[in-house]
């Protein structure tokens, strides 16, 4: 029995995806749409999802469209920006009640597809331009977002080592947009570049709960209807070489320091030694039994985070720790030590076996809840391929040590930033 | 062992109390990949004076003591818990929060192992000189990393506006200096009086046998010993009704402005249904007057007074409560003015009527049944919620009996001037 797997039909314009499970008390749809990530439209697929959340034709306002969702039992409405890889992602998601757990029966997933509908298909416009005052509001809005992540350094640091590291590469673009860019869209470049989206994106629309297929088709042919389409696949960027590592300091007034590393694996999800990429990371900072939070914060005492993680589609690795501003060349000498380890395969059988258990128990843990099970599923969209679930894991339990440190050197560290305050870091 | 069925809800809850006085409860959950359980000591931040175990006199212990605990417990003699969980394939976890440390673990397999490990860590300290000193460059890095959050400074900002004496005002990992004082002897002080299984609650949910569940923990505790232990006596100074300070404002390196308002409660001394009503009603008050179906809300963010990050809670526990209201806001000044002046207008009965709280109540039942689908969720919060003597499985009940003339009287009662406060953070 496969531990958990969407039955896809191929619809004109998009591809349905319908998973099976009772183990939710609500129904889950996902609408995924996905477009090379470019410095022209960046911020108009930011903002474009805020726009349509804020109300419809039939529902000309938020409080309108709000009490609405009230009604549903508190249906729950989430939009999101995302990049993977060199692809932004828009999604729209819709949360509501499965109506057994309730005295009233109300249909409550065919009202949810509606509202769906409601939202991608009948925005409330303007002859040909969304609603100009929501699209004020929401300009507003995004401008005060992008100006916030700044003021959470950690999130700063993160953001900054990208913009440095991959300075020549889409990559470098943050999925929310730019502030320069917010200053050119009105109502009706925005409402065009929707249309083109609706047109051209590639659109995967999940479906998730206890739940019958044929009811689920029946409701998505009645609510969903696009124009068929040939979406845009970019070509594999993750093979950047690099030239010359590069140190970035950037001084702030920051009480702890944010020390960020990046490096580059060249794997990508879909590599055939993808899973032992996953494993090094587990092993080198992914989890509190791995070499840097043992060795920079247990040992050193240096850290109260030193962890790393992956650009799965990217194929960047990521470091990031805080630490006091004056521990810099200690912090990052003994995360060298840590990287110099893995490649040289200095780490035991039993680490190994204990970093596949975890990425097993997490795996496992992701896709007990809904909208980490779409995640999961989307990442055989975003790449192309169709491994399943039951490929993974057998993958994992069969990748040995020696691919592991074969994988080790593949990674070249290219970027080290450290945000901290003028002048004291030694 | 004792099984309360929740019938509409589809769910069966066991529960049983050992002889050595810790509540059990296990909550099975098939389908799930996933087992949960959370261990948790009714000892959070705010015990800092109380009678150490076999003393007669009150004792004041240093800031930050009870996250500090938290963190020790972790390290034996023989090396850290963490290692043992992630060889079980578990990962394993810890909050302390003002009134609760909780320990916990997920894992997709070999619950009863992790079980076990979970409660036997629990259950044996080791605490020596050394590991406690190495401790204080961690959590000084922990609290350093607070302090440059201008999100977390606002909270404590808040609540530091409002409380003139509760612990409740102080932050939860103390500060490096309060932290510096502990040594090996006050965490054993504070893990002896405040660890007793008479003191605790087990929290298990997943897709796990009831019964032999059930059985390991009986054994599991048969074998230790513990004798009965009196409830613990914790001291609270006197807090005045009002505020103790009406204003503060925080210059940061931030670019946006926040603004968080905050109404101190008062008769914070309720339990059981009694708190249960008083909690969901007020924050019922709050969704009603601010929720994005308001048009309240519409006018706010219309006006570019605030944005997506605006939000608003109530939390009451033994002995203090609060409602917390704000975000970030280009215009921190009238933001402020729009929601004294809303709150004020609102005890007239203005933004609450009949047809908004009907759909409030819709809306909180819906979210309820949501977060049922998460395991963390329900261990949390029904632990939560049994230490004050409430029933998490009464919510849906509870709210379905709110009238309009409860949600009105939360207005009167909580609205009051001396009571309210506002701190903002802004740019330097």
């Amino acid at each position: 029995m496969s531990i958990a797997s969407d039955t896809i039909m191929e619809k004109s314009g998009y591809r349905l995806h319908v998973v099976r499970t009772d183990k939710y008390k609500t129904n889950t749809l996902v609408l995924k749409m996905k477009a090379p990530l470019t410095k022209e439209k960046v911020t108009y697929r930011a903002l474009v999802p805020y726009v349509l959340q804020s109300n419809t034709s039939k529902y000309p306002t938020t409080p309108e469209l709000r009490s609405y969702l009230d009604e549903l039992y508190g249906a729950g409405f989430y939009v999101d920006v995302a990049k993977k890889g060199e692809y932004q992602i828009v999604s729209f998601t819709i949360d509501i009640v499965n109506e057994k757990f309730l005295s009233d029966s109300t249909p409550l997933l065919e009202k949810a597809f509606g509202l769906l509908s409601e939202v991608i298909f009948h925005p409330k416009k303007n002859g040909e331009a969304f609603d100009p005052k929501t699209v004020t509001n929401e300009i507003r809005s995004l401008k005060q977002r992008l100006q916030s992540i700044s003021d959470d350094k950690m999130r700063y640091s993160a953001t900054r080592l990208v913009e440095e590291m991959c300075k020549t590469e889409p990559y470098a673009l943050e999925a929310s947009g730019n502030l320069e860019d917010l200053k050119t869209i009105t109502p009706e470049s925005l409402f065009t570049y929707y249309q083109k989206m609706l047109a051209e994106d590639e659109i995967d629309l999940y479906v998730i709960g206890d739940i019958n297929e044929s009811e689920v088709e029946a409701l998505a042919d009645k609510y969903v209807t696009l124009k068929a389409r040939v979406p845009v696949r970019l070509p594999r960027n993750t093979d950047k070489e690099v030239e010359k590592e590069k140190e970035v300091i950037e001084n702030s007034d920051v009480k702890q320091g944010k020390l960020n590393i990046g490096y580059r694996t060249h794997i990508a999800y879909g590599d055939p030694d993808y899973y032992a990429l996953q494993l090094f990371n587990g092993i080198f900072g992914g989890f509190s039994h791995s070499k840097l939070f043992i060795n920079v914060r247990e040992k050193a005492s240096l850290a109260y985070y030193a962890a790393s993680r992956l650009e799965s589609h990217k194929g960047l690795l990521m470091v990031m720790a805080g630490i006091e501003n004056a521990n810099y060349k200690q912090a990052l000498e003994i995360i060298h030590a840590q990287m110099n380890e893995m490649k040289q395969g200095n780490f035991s059988e039993a680490e190994l076996e204990q970093t596949k258990a975890v990425v097993r128990n997490q795996l496992l843990e992701t896709i007990d809840v809904s909208r980490g099970l779409v995640e999961i599923l989307y990442h055989n969209v975003i790449s192309g391929q169709n491994i399943s679930l039951d490929d993974w894991f057998a993958e994992t339990e069969r990748t040995t040590k020696e691919e592991i440190v074969a994988v080790g050197q593949k990674i070249q560290l290219d970027t080290i930033y450290f945000l901290t305050e003028a002048g004291v870091q030694e | 062992m004792e099984k309360i069925a929740f019938t509409q809800l589809k769910e069966e809850l066991f529960h049983e109390k050992m002889d050595n006085g810790l509540e059990v409860y296990i909550l099975p959950k098939a389908g799930f990949n996933k087992s949960f359980a959370t261990f948790t000591t009714n000892y959070g931040s705010v015990d800092n004076h109380f009678k150490p175990l076999n003393e007669t006199e009150f004792s004041k212990v240093p800031d930050g003591i009870a996250h500090f605990l938290e963190h020790k417990l972790f390290e034996k003699e023989d090396g850290d818990v963490f290692q043992q969980f992630s060889k079980q394939g578990a990962s394993a976890n810890a909050f302390t929060s003002f009134t609760r440390t909780a320990y916990l673990f997920s894992s997709t397999s070999d619950f009863n192992k992790n079980l076990t490990t979970l409660i036997d860590f629990v259950q044996d300290p080791y605490f020596s000189e050394k590991t406690v000193e190495k401790e204080k460059g961690i959590i000084g890095q922990e609290i350093n990393m607070y302090d440059d959050n201008s999100d977390w400074r606002l909270y404590f900002g808040t609540i530091a506006n409002m409380y003139h004496h509760h612990p409740v005002k102080i932050d939860i990992a103390g500060t490096v200096a309060s932290i510096a004082d502990i040594t090996k002897d006050m965490l054993y002080e504070c893990y002896n009086t405040f660890y007793h299984p008479s003191n605790m609650l087990l929290f298990v949910v997943g897709p796990v046998d009831v019964e032999g569940t059930m059985k390991l923990i009986r054994d599991n505790q048969a074998d230790k010993g513990y004798s009965e232990q009196p409830e613990v006596e914790r001291k609270f100074a006197d807090e005045p009704h009002t505020v103790s300070k009406k204003k503060e404002i925080l210059k940061m390196n931030v670019q946006t402005p926040k603004v968080m308002l905050g109404i101190k409660a008062i008769d914070v001394h309720q339990s059981g249904l009694q708190l249960l009503k008083r909690e969901l009603s007020t924050n019922i008050y709050l969704e009603m007057l601010f929720g994005k179906s308001s048009p309240l809300h519409e006018e706010l963010y219309g006006e570019g007074l605030i944005d997506q990050s605006f939000s608003y809670d109530y939390t009451q526990e033994q002995g203090f409560g609060f409602a917390l209201i704000g975000g970030d806001s280009a215009k921190p000044e009238e933001l402020t003015e729009s929601l004294f002046s809303i709150l004020q207008k609102s005890k007239t009965g203005f933004g609450l009527n009949e047809e908004g709280l009907q759909r409030t109540i819709k809306k909180k039942i819906g979210s309820f049944l949501r977060s049922l689908n998460s395991p963390e969720y329900i261990a949390n919060q029904f632990t939560r919620y049994a230490f004050n003597d409430m029933n998490l499985f009464d919510v849906v009940s509870v709210l379905e009996q709110l009238t309009i003339e409860d949600i009105r009287k939360v207005a009167g009662d909580l609205i009051v001037d001396e009571r309210m406060t506002v701190c903002q953070v802004l740019p330097k």
